[in-house]
């Protein structure tokens, strides 16, 4: 069985899939890929099942060589790659020779890259699912972000075609010159607010902040005020979910966010906007439009198009 | 008896997930509700459903947009509420919690007693003599909103959380009390331990507690608490 031999880490790697569900009801979160989107490309790109694991690599890459020759692929975040010391371009799938050293060096645009290896990351289902969530140190590679010296498990590779000549559709990655727009569906609790909250919250910019990571999008900006307190009684809270607490600065929980919550939540990102903020590296920022279920609906469609577009090349 | 059930209140939290609320309060009742709720929602099998999540007073109903319709899940969700308008609470299992009060399993015990104007004794007493109810679960895989605790004991959060609660603290907030089950950082009131693993990914039943659970406390020694952990 191949595996993947860790020489350097990077600054976060961590296996992900399309995340735990349906164990949220016990205080499970659903973590998984933070840009879903990105790492369903990887996957379609060697050949795949879109569901596979794959390593997400945040801000600094790793370098990892190959037990046996792969294809590989890397969406999301664009980085300067090399294959033994060779440049490759990262914009589709390409072969790593068995022996082989991939390694990440500069980072070009995102905040984090989805390496998709044909076979798929073969860690154990923990709970139905390979992604780590590394507070309770849950699935993944025992739990944890990779470290110099690991060995990774990969899959058998299946009959899927590889899309060589594909190219992984990346404009939700780059960082715009000014803010990058995010669509909002107002709710579930926006009457816990102001009547202006909603206004203020598409008034300005959201600057995203470093202690940001998997859990939540940590964010400063117009300040948005509660109509009375900034509690409500703990409930569910969804991939998306701009919370807010006392202080009037929305969080914005992300795929490692506790199953439930305790602040008022003023609005919620569509799904189709979250691998956008994933992509966001602290220092950016965002700026939030309301839209429609309608728009939101469409807008995921449109990815699921690029997706099977992809697949059928 | 019991005033007639409020009709549920259904919104929208973004685009894949539908919160049904009943009454907005802590109450037994509009839990159980919840939970019946949830269970009837899961048993109806509707496509495109990824996950039911019950808290306190509402259960919200996640499922993929691309993959659902969502008339059809709306008047799925409409038929499970008026169901179960008149739940009748069904006690779930019943566990019985071993625990070792005080000391350095329990560091904060002396405080709670001191918010308490009671002896270390007597608030061990106080958190024992209840049947807790587990509401929810939340915040970490495993952990139990377990409720009510008597009012006397119910000390407030710590006003600086710990970096550190070992696996199996035994801690009360307020009207909650519950059992961290993995190492973490945490802000309770730390008044013993339990040698038990509430939560094992590995086991068929991860979670020792679910949401309609019964909860009993029992003071163990520490000599019994040694013996467990041997």
């Amino acid at each position: 069985m191949g595996s993947l031999h860790v020489v350097r880490p990077g600054l976060l790697t961590t296996v992900q899939d399309l995340g735990r569900w349906g164990f949220q009801s016990l205080g499970v979160p659903v973590s998984g890929a933070m840009d879903t989107f990105s790492h369903r490309i990887a996957n379609v790109l060697v050949g795949n099942d879109q569901s596979a694991a794959t390593l997400e690599v945040t801000v600094a890459g790793p370098e990892l060589v190959f037990s046996d020759e792969r294809m590989v692929a890397i969406a999301g975040a664009m980085f300067d790659l090399s294959v033994d010391g060779r440049a490759v371009a990262s914009t589709g799938a390409f072969v790593v020779p068995k022996g082989g050293v991939l390694r990440f060096a500069a980072r070009v645009t995102g905040a984090r890259a989805y390496l998709g290896v044909a076979g798929g990351i073969d860690v154990p289902l923990v709970l139905g699912s390979r992604s780590t969530y590394l507070p309770a140190r849950l699935g993944g590679h025992g739990g944890r972000a990779l470290a110099a010296g690991d060995h990774v498990p990969l899959g058998e590779p299946a009959d899927g075609r590889a899309m060589r000549r594909r190219v992984a559709p990346r404009s939700h990655t780059r960082a715009p010159d000014g803010d990058r727009a995010v669509r909002v569906l107002a709710g579930p609790q926006a009457d816990r607010f102001t009547d202006d909250a909603l206004d203020r919250l598409q008034s300005g910019s959201y600057r995203v902040l470093p202690d940001s990571g998997r859990m939540a999008c940590r964010l400063e900006g117009p300040v948005l005020r509660h109509a009375r307190r900034a509690e409500v009684i703990s409930d569910a809270t969804p991939a998306g979910t701009l919370q807010v607490p006392p202080a009037g600065q929305p969080i914005l929980l992300m795929a490692d966010r506790q199953t439930t919550g305790g602040y008022a939540k003023v609005a919620t990102v569509i799904s189709a906007d979250l691998p956008m903020v994933a992509q966001a590296a602290p220092g950016e920022s965002l700026s939030f439009t309301v839209c429609s279920q309608a728009e939101a609906l469409a807008a995921l469609i449109a990815q699921e198009r690029t997706l099977l577009a992809l697949e059928d090349a | 008896m019991t005033s007639p059930a409020l009709p549920a209140r259904f919104s929208r939290a973004g685009d894949s997930a539908i919160v049904v609320e009943f009454e907005e309060r802590i109450d037994l009742a509009i839990n159980a509700r919840c939970i019946a709720f949830a269970n009837a929602v899961l048993s109806c099998g509707l496509p495109g459903i990824r996950d039911v999540v019950p808290a306190y007073c509402t259960v919200t109903v996640y499922f993929d947009p691309l993959r659902t319709e969502q008339e059809r899940l709306l008047a799925c969700l409409k038929q499970a509420a008026s169901e179960t308008r008149r739940t009748v609470d069904a006690p779930g299992r019943t566990h019985r919690v071993p625990v070792c009060y005080g000391g350095e399993l329990g560091p904060d015990l002396a405080d709670v007693a001191r918010f308490a104007r009671l002896s270390e004794e007597e608030t061990i007493e106080r958190h024992v003599v209840r049947r807790y109810r587990v509401f929810m679960l939340g915040f970490i895989p495993g952990f139990a909103y377990l409720g009510t605790v008597d009012e006397q004991i119910a000390a407030p959060r710590r006003a600086a959380p710990r970096t550190r609660v070992p696996a199996g603290s035994v801690g009360i907030a307020a009207g909650q009390t519950g059992v961290y089950p993995i190492e973490t950082p945490g802000g309770w009131q730390l008044i013993g331990r339990t040698p038990l693993r509430v939560f094992d990914p590995s086991r068929p039943r991860p979670s020792l507690f679910q949401p309609g659970d019964a909860v009993h406390f029992v003071p163990i020694s520490r000599q019994q608490w040694d013996r467990f952990t041997l």
